[in-house]
């Protein structure tokens, strides 16, 4: 084959079949994807995966075809990966008989084989299904400067902007095959000069802006592009603490479903930005005014796309990416605060939030006291995707609120700040 | 009359005088096909209610002519899940530079299925989605050139 990337010799040989046929494609699945992108070499990835790819969906057979080949060929990530959040949880997520066999005979029937695909290929484990893998408690947390090979839009944009780690947005497959070479082809956001802004974000809001609404205005304005975002530092601070860093991931989730951002710079907040200021500006950047009327005109141009736009809710997703220890107990306490101002003990709705299960495993064991608080309110907690659920057609249907931008960007569902979703699922209606 | 347009083979490859599919804003990919494949239907009917200029057409075997593909980082393998499947389109069309997704799709199904491919030319410009429309006539070359009639 004819490619344009600078291969070592090794690298040569494993495209002329050194380490197999079945490896051959897998480095010529890569040295075509980093031509594409005008990569110059392969660079080593540190760490561990992450696969976007946890569901059995029977539509993905030739997916799970490749994992066969790659199997058979005795190939396998070293350094081990975790991978996106399961699809169902019967227990904590309820689901009619048909809407069970939709998703048993339908949807996700290759569940168990396909899983057992992942262990051969080398899963951390049994509790590695989360889309927030970089959270301490999953254990794939990144370094400053680490290159990946990562795909799932939330965590790769949080591992960029918050962790100071290098990863293109690959698409699934892709990011393992880069896992199982432990390289990746250097271009984009793994560069210096890709990792800078295009625009220039100033919030000019009267308050704290609402991370998800933020996120969506930025993603949608500047689509793939590389923001720089000044003057949130005054509403969130310039401390990296546990709290500042589940506004980010809720924000750049936005930024990355919304639109298509790798990668966001917050001045005085994120490592590059205290390390390099607006050096990292590029000398064209364009720039984006965000206000108080802004926000409100990108959260009016939300559609409702409810089979019957006037429905009572039936359910709430809370958690899309996966929720932080730290938000587990900022929600018991909403909770309480808002079932105390209505008079009520439990939810009126549906309440579903979700979390990795070692992030559950450790709010339950270290904060008893806010598990007890969401448990006796009637709040369902899990570690599936919610919206692997919404992909039932007739989950689908549901009249679903959340406050996940994200999750409102893919399904049907509608989208409520933190502080309105609270009041819909305690008091049970708009 | 033709008009003749020169862009970059992603994936190099040649088609007839195959019907042409324009979608103006970035394309869904997973939304886009994800509900013919879920119901292993034998035409993919665009299932995107938020790409007006793509919803409920069908996409198999066309030449869809686009900006980029947008959405979840599963599209790669979508697309090249309906490759292998022979439910994808014959060539994707970019006006600009090829998205790393969509890359993955086109290269993942030049690589690892048999006898079929998605052939992917990129930045073609403006002028080229600008001119292009539904029920037009594509050919491609090898090299990149696209000929609409």
């Amino acid at each position: 084959m004819q490619y344009k990337m600078k291969l070592t010799p090794e690298e040569e040989g494993i495209l002329n079949g050194s380490q197999g046929e079945v490896m051959a494609k897998v480095m010529k699945t890569l040295v075509l994807y980093g031509d594409a992108f005008g990569a110059e070499r392969f660079v080593p990835v540190v760490g561990k995966g992450h696969l976007v790819t946890s569901f059995g969906l029977s539509v993905l057979q030739p997916v799970f075809d490749i994992m066969d080949e790659l199997i058979g060929a005795g190939l396998k990530v070293e350094e081990s990966f975790t991978a996106d959040p399961r699809p169902i949880d019967y227990a904590n997520v309820k689901c009619n008989l048909i809407e069970k066999l939709i998703f048993n005979k339908m949807m996700y029937g290759a569940q168990d084989p396909y899983e057992a695909q992942l262990h051969k290929l080398g899963l951390k484990g049994d509790d590695a299904f989360t889309c927030a893998s970089y959270l301490s408690e999953v254990g794939n947390v990144p370094g400053k400067g680490d290159i990946l090979s990562w795909a799932e839009s939330s965590a790769v944009v949080y591992a960029n902007s918050v962790l100071g780690a290098r990863c293109n947005r690959n698409s699934g497959i892709i990011e393992l095959f880069g896992s199982i070479l432990g390289k990746v082809p250097e271009f984009d956001l793994l560069t210096d000069e890709g990792r800078k802004a295009k625009w220039i974000i100033e919030v000019k809001t009267t308050k704290k802006p609402e991370a998800q609404i933020l996120g969506s205005a930025i993603g949608m304005k500047v689509m793939e592009d590389v923001p720089f975002i000044k003057g949130l530092d005054q509403w969130i601070g310039t401390e990296l603490n546990e709290a500042t860093k589940g506004y980010l991931k809720d924000m750049g989730a936005a930024t990355a479903s919304n639109g298509a951002v790798g990668l966001y710079h917050v001045e005085n907040l994120t490592p590059e930005a205290v390390e390099l200021g607006d050096a990292l500006i590029r000398e064209d950047a364009k720039v984006y005014v965000i206000d108080d009327a802004e926000l409100q005109r990108v959260k009016n141009g939300y559609p409702n796309i409810w089979k019957d736009p006037n429905a009572k809710p039936e359910r709430v997703f809370i958690g899309c990416p996966h929720l932080t220890f730290t938000q587990l107990g900022e929600w018991a306490d909403r909770f309480e605060a808002e079932l105390k101002a209505q008079g009520k003990t439990k939810v009126a709705l549906n309440v579903v939030m979700t979390a990795a299960p070692g992030v559950l495993a450790h709010f339950k064991q270290d904060n008893k006291a806010g598990y007890d608080k969401l448990i006796a309110a009637g709040i369902k907690l899990t570690s599936i995707c919610p919206l692997m659920y919404m992909n039932n057609p007739l989950c689908g249907k549901k009249a679903v609120v959340t406050n996940s931008n994200k999750l409102r960007t893919y399904t049907t569902a509608r989208y409520f700040t933190d502080a309105e979703i609270t009041t819909i699922a305690v008091k049970g209606e708009i | 009359m033709s008009k003749v347009f020169k862009g970059r083979p992603v994936v190099a490859g040649t088609i007839q005088g195959k019907e042409a599919v324009v979608s103006h804003q970035g394309v869904n990919t997973l939304a886009s096909f994800q509900k013919s494949a879920l119901f292993k239907k034998k035409q993919v009917i665009c299932s995107d209610q938020n790409n007006p200029d793509l919803y409920q057409k069908n996409l198999t075997d066309k030449v869809i002519c686009l900006p980029k593909t947008i959405g979840s980082t599963t599209g790669g393998m979508v697309l090249y899940s309906v490759c292998a499947m022979g439910i994808a389109p014959c060539a994707m069309l970019f006006s600009e530079p090829i998205d790393s997704l969509a890359a993955a799709g086109v290269i993942l199904s030049d690589v690892w299925v048999k006898d079929k491919t998605i052939v992917a030319v990129d930045n073609l410009g403006d002028a080229f989605l600008d001119y292009v429309k539904d029920g037009m006539k594509i050919t491609v070359d090898e090299d990149g050139t696209v000929t609409v009639d």
